[in-house]
This record gives C-alpha cells, sequence and structure tokens, in this order.
C-alpha cells in the first residue's frame, strides 16, 4: 500500500515511538497520582515533554504547556473559554470544523462571528481582516496551514496586528506542528493548538496546546487533578487548570519519542523533504487534461499536500479507484472544511487529497501521478 | 515504621511544579527527593520535596535562581 494521507494522520511513525508507548504500557502508573517509581517515571516524561513542547514552539514556561487529547480539544478550550456572549470573533473560510462547530454554537448563544472570504485559490487577504475589527472583537482565530489545499497562512502579520489591537491570537496548527517553525513569542500567538499525531509523529488521542501566560482560560471540563483534593473549584494554576482527568500517559511516552526524533532529524529537513515529494507530485500532475489542482503553488514553501479532481468524477470514486486499482491511499470528501470547499466550488464534487511524509518515496510519488494519468486518460 | 527527623519539606501547586523542581534539583546536585505530602501540611500537590534541614539555603537560591516557585516551605517531622 502506498500511504498518501499523511494529512489526516501520518500512519508511519518512527520505531521510537511504537517502542516508547510498549514500553510505557507495561511501566507507567497515573502521572501525579500517588509517589511511587511507576508515577513518577509517568510525571516526568509528562514534564520532559512540556519542556521540548515548550522549547519547539519558543514559548517561555513549561507550565503554559496544556496536553490535551489532539487539536479538536485544545481549540474547544480555547475558543469557548475565552469567548462570551457580546464578543466578537473573526476567522476565515480556510477553517476546519474544529475552529468552525465551536464558533457556530457561541454564535447561537450570542457571540457575533465573521468569517473572511476566501478567493478560489483558496487564499484570504490579512486587510479583510483589520477591516472586519470592532471594539468587542476579543478573538483572530486561524489556522497554520489548510487542510484541504496546503495553504500556509503566515501568522506572524495577523499576529502583530491583533496583538496591537488588544486582540487574541488563536491558531490551528494541526497540519504545520512538527514541521513547520513556529515561534509563539515571534509570531504574537496567544493560543497555539496542535496534535500530536500528524506531523508530530506521535500516537492518535495526544495534542495539546500552549497557551501565553497571563492568558486565563475558563476551563472546560473539571476533576480530578492529583492535588488540591479539597477544593471545589478546580485549580487555577497552569498547566493543571485546563488538565482534568487521567493525561494519555502512554499516548505522550511516544510524543515525548517523537519530539527526540524530531529533534534529532531537524523538521527543517523533514518539511523540505516532504516538500521536495510535494512538488514532484504536482509537476507530475498540473498539467494532465482534466485534472484540476487546487490551492496556491506559486509559493512550494506550504504543506505536503495536493489536492486534486479528475474532470467532473466523484472524489470519492476517484479515492476508491486509486485504493482499489492501483493500492494508493487518499481521502476523498469534504475534509471537515466545508467553507473552503465552498470557496473551491467543490462542495458537491469534494477532493482527492494526497498528503505526503518524509517517509515516502519517490518511487511512490511517480506511481500516484501514473495512476492519476491513466485515470484522467480513462475519464476522456 | 521509621524514626522521623526533622526535614525541609517544600509543596507545590501543581505536579508539573514538583517536576520541575526535581529536574532543576538534578541539574545542579541540590540534595533531596520527592515525597508525598506529609498529612501535617495543608498542600496544593499530593508531591513534595523533602530534604535535610541543612541543605535550606542551597535549595531556596538553586529556585530563586531557576524560578520554581513553592506553595509553602516548611519544616516538619518526616
Amino acid at each position: 500500500m502506498i500511504y498518501l494521507d499523511n494529512a489526516a494522520t501520518t500512519m508511519r511513525k518512527p520505531q521510537e515511538v511504537i517502542d516508547a508507548v510498549v514500553l510505557a504500557m507495561s511501566s507507567m502508573g497515573n502521572a501525579g497520582r500517588g509517589v511511587n517509581d511507576a508515577s513518577l517515571s509517568a510525571s516526568r516524561i509528562i514534564y520532559d515533554t512540556r519542556e521540548r513542547l515548550c522549547r519547539m514552539f519558543g514559548g517561555t514556561d513549561p507550565r503554559q504547556v496544556v496536553l490535551t487529547c489532539n487539536s479538536t480539544e485544545s481549540l474547544n478550550i480555547a475558543i469557548r473559554g475565552l469567548l462570551s456572549p457580546g464578543d466578537h470573533v473573526i476567522t476565515t473560510m480556510l477553517e476546519h470544523n474544529s475552529v468552525l462547530r465551536p464558533l457556530y454554537d457561541l454564535e447561537a448563544k450570542g457571540t457575533s462571528l465573521t468569517i473572511i472570504e476566501s478567493d478560489k485559490r483558496g487564499r484570504f487577504d490579512i486587510e479583510d481582516m483589520k477591516k472586519a475589527v470592532r471594539l468587542e472583537t476579543k478573538m483572530i482565530v486561524c489556522t497554520n496551514g489548510s487542510n484541504l489545499t496546503g495553504n500556509y497562512v503566515e501568522l506572524k502579520p495577523i499576529g502583530e496586528f491583533a496583538r496591537e489591537h488588544g486582540i487574541l491570537f488563536v491558531v490551528d496548527a494541526s497540519q504545520t506542528a512538527g514541521v513547520f517553525p513556529i515561534n509563539v513569542e515571534e509570531m504574537k500567538i496567544d493560543v497555539l493548538c496542535f496534535t500530536g499525531h500528524k506531523g508530530l509523529l506521535g500516537p492518535q488521542g495526544t495534542g495539546g496546546m500552549y497557551v501565553r501566560e497571563g492568558v486565563n482560560i475558563r476551563p472546560l471540563k473539571a476533576g480530578g487533578t492529583g492535588v488540591q483534593t479539597y477544593s471545589k473549584t478546580q485549580p487555577v494554576q497552569m498547566p493543571t487548570a485546563l488538565e482534568a482527568g487521567t493525561l494519555n500517559g502512554h499516548g505522550i511516552a511516544g510524543l515525548h519519542a517523537a519530539l527526540i526524533y524530531l529533534e534529532e532529524h531537524g523538521i527543517d529537513k523533514i518539511r523540505a523533504r516532504e516538500q521536495e515529494l510535494m512538488r514532484r507530485f504536482y509537476e507530475g500532475v498540473k498539467d494532465i487534461e482534466n485534472v484540476t489542482v487546487y490551492g496556491d503553488f506559486d509559493t512550494m514553501d506550504r504543506c505536503a499536500i495536493v489536492t486534486l479532481n479528475i474532470g467532473d468524477y466523484d472524489s470519492s470514486e476517484v479515492s476508491d479507484e486509486l485504493l482499489t486499482g492501483y493500492g494508493i491511499s487518499t481521502r476523498s470528501g469534504g475534509h471537515c472544511a466545508p467553507l473552503m470547499h465552498k470557496a473551491l466550488g467543490t462542495v458537491e464534487q469534494g477532493a482527492v487529497r494526497f498528503s505526503f511524509s518524509h517517509y515516502n518515496t519517490d518511487e511512490e510519488v511517480d506511481a500516484a501521478v501514473k495512476a492519476v494519468r491513466e485515470l484522467a486518460a480513462d475519464e476522456e | 515504621m521509621r524514626k522521623k527527623e526533622l526535614k525541609l519539606v517544600v509543596t507545590f501547586h501543581t505536579t508539573a511544579d514538583a517536576m520541575a523542581m526535581e529536574k532543576a534539583c538534578k541539574e545542579h546536585q541540590a540534595p533531596g527527593r520527592i515525597i508525598p505530602v506529609p498529612r501535617a501540611i495543608s498542600a496544593g500537590c499530593g508531591l513534595a520535596w523533602c530534604a535535610a534541614l541543612e541543605d535550606r539555603e542551597q535549595i531556596v537560591s538553586m529556585m530563586r535562581m531557576t524560578g520554581i516557585e513553592e506553595e509553602e516551605m516548611h519544616e516538619c517531622m518526616v
């Protein structure tokens, strides 16, 4: 099987990650719940994971790293815990449902929402964002990279604008964490939300957020923390304030190993390889008759995603044909990004997404190009 | 049960703080170890740092240097 669905999850993980999870499952206790070797080993690995994530994202304090199950949980914590009825929030058409659905929910409860339009190539203009600001604008929330087109969004200009205007800047880094350099201080990010199982190469069920010191988020959950047992309220100190219940220690042990792997191999090197594979595929398919490629390829400094359609074929049919006829795994359909499809004009058809990992090979990419060429010729 | 001695016991708000303490102590060769918080102390975190009384100065200066915040600092029988 040729796995080209890495934007959904990086299926191939470093062996160190697998080994770390297996070891944790036979040796790890519950972090912060008792003082025994097993529990302390969990607490130590979890703390070291916070330190490594803090370093990776240019944070100032590892205690501001909150560990969650995924980006969706992080985004829900940030969006629901910072916005109130009467506030105004700005987002974009590029967003995933993990941003849009919490926002629609809050909109129904009295938060006003502005969604910045995207052009047909999946780009938006920061000037539109600036024009949308009102007195009651509390937050800008946007993605760092579209999961549908792979378009990369420059964060620094948005962060600087938001900070100047006293607006919170919340970022969905699902497609970029572990691949692109992110510096929360330089980019003026107030809350960075990420998942562990994509570019960070960790297990599913891991993820987190970096919360700038001084940003106080109302907890989404309350419960056991291992600390302040007799207090009726959730502790206010970070990261405990936002971490009720047992953490996914086994998964975090895997994420920990993945972070060491990324430090050793270098995310710049990994990104360069992914982008090389993406470019190889793009160059191979872009001029094929009947193939429509979506997104902005003026720059190759983008997420390693190429999304396309063949003629007016249903994207699911194409994806299924790629799997059954060629053994190539892709994703079709809506990709949880409804407004992006609207901008691209692919609501009905969906789109076929090819997404690459540094573990993919040139030969796999060439096989995928050949498959697209054959299917497109067949369509004629 | 072994005989209790008067010790320095540092408590923390969160497990993360206790882990930061353990790591910093290891790095700076400050003595002591993590223990469960004794019942006599009401503390936020279930983990505390326990060291000999004579090490107090070294531990406190290390904590100030590394920016680790305690919840409380006690001298108690442990």
